[in-house]
């Protein structure tokens, strides 16, 4: 099932041409077995993850797992690094923090990040995941990447 | 098998998703809880290296360092996480099981601390440094009777 770097080259050059990043996210296991979905607005993005049996944790709730909603939250700030420094690499992760701040019940959870420090080597990446409405945050998180 | 083993794993059993990365549940008694995710390549984060991705990881550290708190509590409580915090030594080798071990280093009557480790051959070369806080709501704030479920064997 592995990908020669090659293909996945073309397929990250490919999106960053369209602006379409969905065959980016297919590439990735991880998010496609989440059901992960990205939309890129001009210079926005927002992650869409669609609620989904197999991410449930608590099932009387009941409620996602937490850990595919920093998952989820983890991934988003990984493609939008990528998106918006045109990186031709998946950026790897240094470390990464979640509050969790509401129950995320199984509904549909969105997620948007902002980048506050992007240097030569290292990225700083907030990310802000929520279910109703964004100033209502299910979880808030941060994360470090490295960028070579 | 102990019964906090036993509380474990039926623990681990009503989590779905738990379910579906096939987590098992390696050892459980007064010193903390060690998980075991197998390798598999729905969780791949790096589709040319084969690497797995954090967010399994995550999940594994967050479920592990949650269950964790059943080997200090008397009975079960519902504890969500507060928060969670993840540093990577190094990335996870492709094809081989990664175990989370966690314990709980204080337990005041709200809150619950707890720190882990992820690692895979060797625990003296962990993967990943984690520490979780989780909240008690105590054993009244269970509506569906998970609690009694899990402690019973119902569940």
């Amino acid at each position: 099932m592995s990908l020669s770097e090659q293909q996945v080259q073309q397929i990250i050059t490919r999106s960053h041409e369209t602006g379409d990043y969905s065959a980016l996210v297919e590439l990735i296991p991880y998010a496609r077995m989440i059901g992960m979905q990205v939309t890129r607005l001009g210079n926005e993005a927002f992650f869409t993850l669609p609620r989904q049996d197999i991410n449930i944790g608590n099932p009387v709730l009941p409620a996602l797992h937490g850990g595919v909603i920093a998952g989820f939250m983890e991934q988003s700030a990984m493609l939008h690094l990528m998106m918006f420094m045109n990186s031709e690499v998946f950026p790897k992760i240094i470390d990464f923090s979640v509050d969790y701040l509401r129950a995320g019940l199984y509904r549909d959870t969105y997620a948007t990040c902002q980048v506050w420090r992007q240097g030569r080597r290292v990225g700083n990446v907030a990310i802000t995941a929520w279910q109703t409405h964004s100033s209502e945050p299910i979880a808030t998180a941060r994360a470090h990447f490295k960028l070579d | 098998m102990s019964e906090i083993e036993l509380r474990a794993r039926r623990f681990l059993s009503v989590l779905r998703h738990c379910q579906h990365l096939q987590m098992t549940v390696e050892r459980a008694d007064e010193d903390g809880l060690v998980l075991r995710l197998p390798y598999s390549d729905q969780i791949v984060g790096n589709p040319v290296t084969g690497v797995i991705h954090g967010g399994a990881i995550t999940t594994l550290m967050d479920t592990c360092c949650g269950i964790s708190t059943v080997c200090y509590l008397p009975e079960f409580e519902i504890c969500p996480t507060l928060d969670l915090r993840i540093d990577y030594m190094h990335p996870a080798e492709p094809g081989k099981p990664i175990f989370g071990f966690a314990e709980c280093y204080r337990v005041t009557p709200t809150v619950i601390f707890t720190r882990g480790i992820a690692y895979q051959d060797d625990r003296e070369q962990p993967i990943a440094h984690v520490v979780g806080t989780f909240m008690r709501m105590g054993k009244a704030v269970d509506p569906a009777d998970l609690g009694k479920r899990i402690d019973q064997g119902d569940a």
